[in-house]
């Protein structure tokens, strides 16, 4: 049986005179954890901007979940995906607090011209208990540090019930410890729930053991892809970042 | 203030002005202030007084003309900044500038007197026709009824519009409708407040209420009470000092947002963070 879920073609996405993807071609099958890597421009970013359809193809196909991505579907789809976004800048004053934060997961499933119910503020509760932040609930979004802002972030992102978990650098910016923390739970929420999950990352180290497949992004093509075990070497690694094979060659070792 | 000047028609609808502008300018001043959209108000209320210009020198409804100059100014301003090829705020004070142009621009070509195209510069609650409080009217319970209506999805796009799009909300719709919102509004209460002045009842309650309260709902409640407290004391100052209606209201709403700021809470959490931060 086809268990395919994410399928691209010949993708390729401009932004003006930059092009962001060249021709990138990908499957990827249900409950699979994908780990990306990659310098800096290399199109990461975009190849996930491409799958929750908010970057634009100029050239090839995109399907997700049995669907051709286009103009009008796109909304649709976006509410079977949960995307998580590199910490971003909250005006501290924001009226917004964590619970109403993650309540915004459900407001695409729940459509216009209807409430959130009772069940669902409760569903809110679990998840923000299951990410360790239900003492923060009642805190107000821009009072959270950079690990609290990401943890509200993946409550946001499974109350949403998702089909595929796209995390976009969710450990950047913030301190080793939380950083931990927030690769601890990506794991735990893979083994209890089975997502179909990709992962962009610059922490190598950092890596969940789960990782099914590796994909090295360089100049927005994949450049390489396969087991970690395969891929996580000092030669490649040195290949893919232009860096000095001394240099990559601490890490390399730790992720094997 | 005697009881016998609520008898004569005028005050009785300059009170009512009073009312649906201090409710409606306040409730799309949360979202424009919570959105960080100052500067694209301003420009929409420079737009709607060029438009209402026009229309009083080519003989048509001044509103007419605000109301399709707001909008278009909206309809600019949101793609402009939106694709990113300019930074916002050149963008904005680009469509401003030619906003404000035109808008002494269609003064200078007006013949005649221009005392009424001088009073959309000041607004003047106190000649507010039926006509003027019904538009008024229907634009307050549209404004306040979309709010309610979309409140969840506002508050998504105000939570982060990259994440209300990524969850499945149609973002760039609530946007846009927030812009011919704030438009719109500008447009029904030109007459009362003034295109100048209109921007200071927008903008400074709802920044009042930013001071006082973390609840998005509670900030809605608080900032329509200071606007229409704004109208009504400043519609009170005017009569009793003689001083320009619009210009009173306005003042009166800026003395309720220094208040509001001393007395913020937020400020002294600010305060205890820096002391702790400097410890």
């Amino acid at each position: 049986m086809d268990n395919t879920v994410i399928k691209i073609q010949d993708a390729v996405v401009s932004y003006r005179e930059d092009v962001a993807l060249q021709g990138v071609s990908l499957e990827v099958r249900k409950g699979e954890f994908i780990g990306i890597i990659g310098p800096n421009g290399a199109g990461k970013t975009t190849l996930l901007t491409v799958l929750n359809g908010l970057g634009k193809l100029i050239h090839g196909q995109a399907w997700v979940l049995g669907s051709q991505l286009n103009g009008r579907n796109s909304i649709n789809l976006r509410k079977c995906i949960g995307y998580v976004a590199q910490v971003q800048n909250v005006d501290p004053r924001l009226p917004i607090n964590v619970r109403e934060t993650v309540m915004v997961g459900c407001y695409g499933r729940l459509g216009l011209f209807r409430w959130p119910t009772r069940a669902q503020w409760e569903a809110v509760d679990n998840v923000l208990e299951m990410v360790g932040m239900a003492h923060l609930s009642r805190r107000p979004i821009g009072h959270l540090s950079g690990g609290e802002y990401q943890k509200a972030a993946i409550a946001r992102a499974l109350v949403q019930q998702p089909e595929i978990f796209l995390l976009d650098e969710p450990t950047a910016s913030i301190d080793p410890k939380a950083q931990r923390e927030i690769m601890s739970l990506i794991q735990l929420i893979h083994k209890e729930y089975h997502m179909t999950t990709l992962l962009v990352t610059h922490d190598l180290k950092q890596l969940p053991p789960m990782c099914h497949r590796l994909i090295l992004m360089k100049e927005g093509k994949i450049w390489k892809q396969g087991s970690p075990e395969s891929m996580l070497r000092a030669d490649v690694l040195s290949q893919l970042y232009e860096a000095p094979l001394a240099a990559t060659n601490e890490i390399a070792p730790l992720c094997s | 203030m005697g009881t016998s000047i609520l008898q004569y028609q005028f005050m009785q609808n300059a009170i009512l002005a009073g009312l649906c502008g201090g409710i409606t300018c306040s409730v799309v001043g949360v979202f424009v202030v919570t959105m960080h959209l100052s500067f694209i108000g301003v420009c929409i209320a420079h737009a709607a007084f060029a438009g209402a210009l026009l229309g009083l020198w080519l003989g048509f409804n001044p509103l007419i003309g605000a109301l399709l100059f707001s909008l278009a100014s909206a309809a600019i301003i949101g793609p402009m900044t939106d694709r990113g090829e300019l930074n916002p705020d050149t963008s904005i004070g680009i469509v401003f500038s030619l906003m404000l142009g035109l808008a002494f621009l269609f003064m200078g070509l007006m013949p005649g007197a221009r005392s009424e195209a001088l009073s959309l510069f000041w607004g003047s609650i106190l000649t507010v026709t039926r006509q003027d409080l019904i538009f008024l009217a229907v634009t307050t319970a549209a404004i306040v009824g979309l709010a309610v209506i979309f409140y969840k999805e506002i508050q998504a796009v105000i939570c982060h519009r990259e994440v209300a799009l990524a969850v499945g909300i149609p973002a760039t719709v609530v946007f846009y409708g927030l812009l011919f919102s704030t438009g719109v509004t500008i447009t029904a209460s030109l007459q009362s407040i003034g295109g100048l002045l209109i921007y200071g009842l927008i903008l400074n309650p709802a920044a009042a209420a930013y001071q006082l309260t973390y609840s998005l709902k509670r900030m809605l409640l608080i900032a329509i009470a200071f606007g229409i407290i704004s109208c009504w004391a400043g519609l009170a100052a005017s009569y009793l000092l003689d001083t320009p209606s619009g210009a009173s209201i306005v003042i009166t709403s800026s003395i309720i947002f220094g208040l509001a700021t001393a007395f913020s809470p937020k400020r002294k959490v600010k305060r205890w963070r820096q002391v702790r931060l400097a410890g």
